[in-house]
Formats: C-alpha cells, sequence, structure tokens
C-alpha cells in the first residue's frame, strides 16, 4: 500500500514564470509603436497659454508647427520672440516656403485637411502672430490651432 | 556516450530582464500628450480694398489694446462679462433697434429658426500679449459654444456635443461662428 501513498508538497508551490517575458515583450511591443520621438529640438521657449474651450487637434500627421517664443539661449540670440520652423530660426518672410515644402509633403488627397499649430510663448506680443497669420493667408492654409493648455481662465 | 548528450539549452532566466529594462526605457521615452488648441480658419486674402458693407448695428466690436485693455462696443469691457455680452448681442432676444438683424430662415431638421446677423469683429494691437489674445478669442468662442448649446437643447434635447453630424450641421448653419479679425494695423508700437 505504501506505493501509493501520495508525497507531501515540499514548500510553496513554485509559480511558472515561462510566460512573464511573453507578456513583457506584449508590453514592449505596444510602447514601441506608441512612441513617438520628439522629432525637432525646441530653440525657443514655450508656455503655452491656458484656455477652456479647447479641441484636440486630430490626425497628427497632418499638423504642421509653428514655434514662437524667446530663444532658449538668450545670451546667444536675445529675449526678442524668435519664430522656430523645424530644427531652426526663421523670419517671417520664410513661412510660406515651409508651408509649401510643408504641402509637397503629404498625400494630395490630405492637403486639404492640412492644419497649421501655432505654439506661441504666453507673453509674446501679437505683433509676431500677426505677421505670421498674414503669411499664411496668403500661402493658403486657412486652418490654424492656437495651440493651448486645458486650464482655467483668469478673469482679468 | 559522450556524444549523444542532449544539446545544452540557452538559459532564458534573464531575458525578461532585459526586456523590462527596454520597456521602462520606452515608459520613460513615451509622451503621450495631444496637442489641444482653439481651432480657427482664417478668411482668404482680399486682393483689392473692397469694403464690405455690414450695417453697425450687426457688427459687435471688441478691440484689444497694447496694454492687454478691453473695448467692447465703445465703452471699456472685462472679460468676466464678454461672454455674455456676446451672447445678448447676438441673440438680441428684444428686437432692439441698436442690436444686429434675425432673419426668419427654413433649415432642415430644425425648421424655422431665427439667424442672428451679427459679427463680432476683433482687432487687437500689434503689442497686445498673446496670453490676453487666447483668453478674449477663448470667450468669444465660449459665447457662441453656449449658443449652440442652447439651441440643440431646444430642439434636440440635448447638449451640441452629443449630436449626430446631420444634426450639428443644421445647428452649425443656424449658428455660425461669426468672428472676424480686422486687417491688421498698426495703432501703437511694438
Amino acid at each position: 500500500m505504501a506505493r501509493f501513498r501520495k508525497k507531501k508538497a515540499q514548500g510553496a508551490q513554485r509559480i511558472n514564470t515561462a510566460s512573464l517575458p511573453d507578456i513583457i515583450f506584449m508590453l514592449l511591443f505596444f510602447f514601441m509603436v506608441t512612441t513617438v520621438m520628439r522629432e525637432t529640438t525646441m530653440l525657443v521657449k514655450i508656455k503655452l497659454p491656458e484656455a477652456t474651450e479647447i479641441q484636440k487637434l486630430e490626425r497628427k500627421s497632418l499638423v504642421s508647427f509653428i514655434y514662437v517664443g524667446e530663444p532658449v539661449r538668450s545670451y546667444l540670440y536675445g529675449t526678442e520672440s524668435r519664430i522656430q520652423l523645424n530644427d531652426q530660426f526663421a523670419t517671417v518672410a520664410d513661412i510660406q516656403e515651409f508651408i509649401a515644402r510643408e504641402r509637397e509633403a503629404r498625400d494630395e488627397v490630405d492637403r486639404k485637411f492640412m492644419t497649421t499649430s501655432i505654439k506661441a510663448d504666453q507673453m509674446t506680443r501679437m505683433g509676431v502672430i500677426t505677421d505670421i497669420k498674414q503669411e499664411l493667408r496668403k500661402s493658403g492654409a486657412f486652418k490654424i490651432n492656437y495651440s493651448s493648455r486645458k486650464g482655467a481662465v483668469k478673469q482679468n | 556516450m559522450r556524444k549523444l548528450r542532449q544539446l545544452q539549452e540557452v538559459n532564458a532566466g534573464s531575458m525578461a530582464d532585459i526586456a523590462f529594462l527596454l520597456l521602462i526605457f520606452f515608459l520613460v521615452t513615451t509622451t503621450m500628450d495631444v496637442d489641444t488648441g482653439i481651432s480657427r480658419s482664417l478668411p482668404p486674402p482680399v486682393e483689392d480694398d473692397t469694403q464690405i458693407d455690414i450695417r453697425d448695428r450687426n457688427i459687435f466690436k471688441v478691440l484689444v489694446n497694447s496694454a492687454d485693455m478691453l473695448l467692447v462696443e465703445g465703452k471699456e469691457g472685462s472679460l468676466s462679462t464678454l461672454k455674455d455680452e456676446t451672447k445678448y448681442f447676438m441673440k438680441n432676444p428684444n428686437n432692439d433697434p441698436n442690436l444686429p438683424e434675425k432673419k426668419l430662415e427654413f433649415i432642415e431638421l430644425l425648421g424655422e429658426v431665427w439667424i442672428s446677423r451679427g459679427v463680432v469683429s476683433l482687432k487687437n494691437d500689434r503689442g497686445t500679449s498673446y496670453d490676453m489674445y487666447i483668453r478674449v478669442q477663448n470667450e468669444l468662442t465660449a459665447a457662441f459654444r453656449e449658443l449652440r448649446d442652447e439651441l440643440s437643447v431646444d430642439k434636440f434635447g440635448t447638449r451640441f456635443y452629443n449630436l449626430t453630424d446631420d444634426q450639428r450641421k443644421a445647428i452649425q448653419s443656424a449658428v455660425p461662428i461669426a468672428i472676424s479679425e480686422a486687417e491688421p494695423e498698426d495703432i501703437g508700437g511694438k
């Protein structure tokens, strides 16, 4: 009869961890796919203004950004608001070319959905913004978005 | 016989650790920020100096000067009342002859609705701060959003946000976002 005696469990049962790497890999791939590496290095400091009536920017691949703000290296470039397009400083006169290039890079079907997002620091003077808007009108980029954060709006 | 021994297996115990390391790297570098902002569409450029005639009663003038002060309809205004003033102007509930005209129009899904002919004219100085400009735009947007909400609650019993595409189009044509920005002018210094 001793033959059928059950062996007593020795200590706690070990959990099988063989599938742990698979789970981790799954998570890993998820993050790898969703990660968007920042492709532009910011040359200007931007603190976005706050607003409540904001909308999400859809179809990010169709959005071109114009950054306006005080240069990060203000000891080199001064504190006057500067425009940044892609990776370098630009002037208002460069905007039309920038928009034309952005348009070239997109599919013809998508061109009419293109949006220009103006990311400007809240201390920027409207003079620069107005100039940018005039240039955008001239180059036919009518859809714009004033980038802003969600937050309570101070009343005066 | 020694040679027939089974193939040695690679120790995969550290695989999870390596994967973890990579995972943490991607977790840290991932930015899940969504870009948000106030959307507007710019008017096409005007070739010649064609003056579009809009009656004075239909224009709601909002001026922002270089000291970030507001002038609403010729009087000093404040941000806290701008939204309600805009709404009152656009609705013109008492058919005041100084407030904008309204036109009765038939719109599908809505039936006959009064459409205001009012236009908000926003003008800013080159010296206005961007922050103030966004705040004013925000209040104006809020006014139009609330007007749309009111109409859709009235007609469909729910907020504008919850409507179907067709219903949205109907409301949009009944309450268009009529914010016009004046051609830039140099008033003050930079």
